[in-house]
């Protein structure tokens, strides 16, 4: 029973990942539309947006490590 | 993990999808032990090699008119190099040689992971969680000695009004020793879900009525992986630059 629910846990920790989808969404969907608006701007703010993303996704990394550990380590 | 995965049912796949993951000695069938010689020690050996290969082979030459090898070399020098210096700063370009290594290994281990049957190494998080520590290491150590106690005013942001400064300090506290958590998981997490998805749909192909749209989405699939390959690596140095620069000037 308990590993049972340990995977109905992994399934819901695996909603933080698409809430992160949702961050990587709005950081990437605000730079093309700032870049659309000053194109020549855009090519020195590419790694900002690097970073915003990789800021964004990595509170989604840790739902998706809870996950993996509620598959594998519980 | 995957060989616990083997284990359960494998949901009439013909291969569980977390196979390609699994460390094997490359001699024998014997157990695995601390210096055995196993395919992860073959691939990483491997994209050692290549990177070697390219730089050195590459550049021996130093033609005027640079080759194709000697192009792709001076190109990755110019990209890691440019980088180094604009997001880290003038004076941290003593560092560069470190942040060329950490790219280029990264690099080579992710594409020669993209071959097929080859196996990936940056899939592990042993593997992501060393590279992780030593930057993280590297960082704390060059913060302290760089800029003694003040290197702690990382934690306390002067521009913040005095009664949140506390607050703000526990959780800069946590985010800094958070770093090479989410530092390693993201590059490992990155390549081993892409990799599974493939397996998953390559999976699918066996079933004669779907394989066509399986052999596309896997095209597709290794497409991205190709681009997520290049971005995870290049995440993954412009995170250690960052980290560097708030080493080199730890105030806010």
């Amino acid at each position: 029973m308990e590993g049972e629910l340990a995977h109905i846990g992994a399934g819901l920790a695996a909603i933080g990942s698409g809430a992160a989808a949702i961050g990587v969404g709005n950081v990437a969907g605000n730079f093309l539309a700032g870049a659309l608006r000053n194109p020549s701007a855009a090519a020195s703010q590419t790694a900002t947006l690097f970073i915003g993303i990789a800021f964004a996704e990595a509170l989604g990394i840790f739902s998706f490590l809870v996950a993996l550990l509620l598959m594998f380590a519980v | 993990m995957a060989s616990e995965a083997h284990g359960e049912e494998t949901g009439g796949l013909v291969f569980h999808p977390m196979d390609q993951f699994i460390v094997k000695p490359l001699f024998g069938d014997g157990a695995v032990s601390m210096f055995t010689i196993t395919n992860v020690t073959l691939w990483l050996a491997l994209s050692v090699v290549a990177v070697i290969l390219l730089m050195v082979l590459g550049t021996s030459r130093r033609a005027t008119i640079p080759g194709r090898t000697q192009s792709v070399a001076e190109l990755a020098y110019g990209f890691v190099y440019k980088m180094v210096e604009d997001v880290a700063g003038k004076d941290a370009v003593g560092f560069f040689p470190y942040i060329m290594t950490l790219f280029m290994f990264i690099v080579f281990a992710n594409f020669l992971g993209l071959i097929p049957m080859s196996f990936t190494t940056t899939s592990h998080f042993a593997v992501t969680v060393v590279l992780a520590m030593l930057v993280f290491l590297t960082v704390t150590i060059v913060g302290f000695v760089k800029n003694g106690t003040k290197f702690l005013g990382l934690f306390w942001v002067a521009s913040a009004p005095l009664a949140l400064r506390p607050v703000l300090a526990i959780i800069e506290i946590i985010s800094y020793f958070v770093r090479p958590v989410s530092h390693s998981i993201r590059l490992a997490g990155n390549v081993m879900a892409g990799h599974a998805v493939i397996k998953v749909f390559a999976g699918f192909a066996a079933i004669a009525v779907v394989s066509p749209v399986s052999v596309v989405a896997i095209t597709a699939m290794y497409g991205l992986e190709v681009l997520v390959a290049f971005i995870q690596a290049y995440v993954f140095t412009i995170l250690t630059c960052v980290y560097l620069k708030d080493a080199l000037h730890p105030s806010h």
